[in-house]
């Protein structure tokens, strides 16, 4: 219980990791929420690769992580810019209407 | 007991449950507002825990990149839309049953398989750590040899996303009178000035 080992950190991301599903999941009028447990979810992943990395001492996976840290930007601007455009085209940011499209 | 190991067992029980009772916050907080600023609390709990773990450079860039950047963003978009906060909650109680079940499920699947798994007997490391090393020095020393190639994807995908980004949002306003440079540049006398020629007496109609 005392000595911290990768099984702890192992934990923290998993319950970090769910808790992004679940705002995925309960967040239907809120894309903005949305974005957020997508990031939340990529910390999660960000600290199971930190963990494998000082567990095994190989520096890859924080290189890995740090690639990771680019994507997860890159898309928050992205998903981002595509919120405002479809808030300024239909007035409200509600998951369920985005199906303008019907593809 | 010894307090050698009782004090990194505290920091790291008060970091983690600070981080996910933050991210539990995120997804059920009200007002979005709150969102994002518990979004910030969990980013700078993982940050301790990756400096708990050795990865300083990393943690430094989470603040960095997502508290300065990312965070702020979500900010301004937040304030930006003129949404109704009550309205946003809505379907909230619908849904919870099922999403609870689902990430209630997931997490023990999660926690049992990091708990039960063995690590391979022979792992060889791609790039040891070598110890004396700072962890910033580590990474340059490989970042830019080793994973050049990758480095510059990044470069790629980000400099992709900028472009996306302001692509998708920058609108043009009708009726807004725009100093057009290269219009100005490329205008000659011939373009600027006419000459008439008036007959006396009948003046310009």
């Amino acid at each position: 219980m005392m000595e911290i080992g990768i099984h702890h950190y192992l934990a923290v991301s998993a319950i970090i990791f769910t808790i992004g599903i679940f705002g995925i999941f309960v967040n239907r009028k809120n894309v903005v929420i949305v974005l957020m447990s997508v990031e939340l979810i990529l910390l999660a992943v960000n600290i199971n690769f930190v963990a494998f990395s000082a567990h095994l001492n190989d520096l890859t996976g924080q290189v890995f992580a740090l690639f990771i840290l680019t994507v997860a930007a890159a898309e928050a601007a992205v998903g981002l810019a595509i919120l405002v455009v479809y808030f300024r085209n239909r007035g409200d940011i509600s998951v369920d209407h985005i199906n303008m499209m019907k593809g | 007991m010894e307090i050698g190991t009782v004090l990194p067992a505290i920091a790291f029980y008060l970091f983690a449950s600070t981080a996910c009772i933050c991210a539990l916050m995120v997804v059920i907080a009200r007002n979005p507002v709150r969102s994002v600023l518990f979004l910030i609390m969990t980013f700078f709990s993982a940050a301790a825990l990756f400096v708990m773990l050795g990865a300083e450079f990393l943690a430094l860039l989470l603040v960095i990149v997502y508290v300065g950047a990312v965070a702020v963003l979500f900010l301004f978009v937040v304030m930006m839309l003129d949404v109704d906060f009550v309205e946003l909650k809505q379907g909230f109680a619908q849904y919870l049953p099922l999403g609870g079940l689902l990430a209630f499920v997931l997490t023990v699947e999660l926690i049992v398989l990091g708990t039960t798994f063995r690590l391979p007997e022979n792992f060889s490391a791609q790039v040891p750590i070598e110890q004396g090393v700072s962890n910033i020095e580590a990474f340059g020393l490989v970042l830019y040899t080793d994973f050049a190639f990758f480095f510059e994807a990044a470069g790629l995908i980000l400099l992709v996303a900028m472009i996306g980004a302001i692509m998708l949002t920058l609108n043009k306003k009708k009726g807004v009178k725009r100093q057009n440079v290269s219009d100005q540049v490329a205008r000659t006398p011939k373009d600027g000035l006419e000459l008439i020629d008036v007959k006396p007496g009948e003046g310009l109609s």
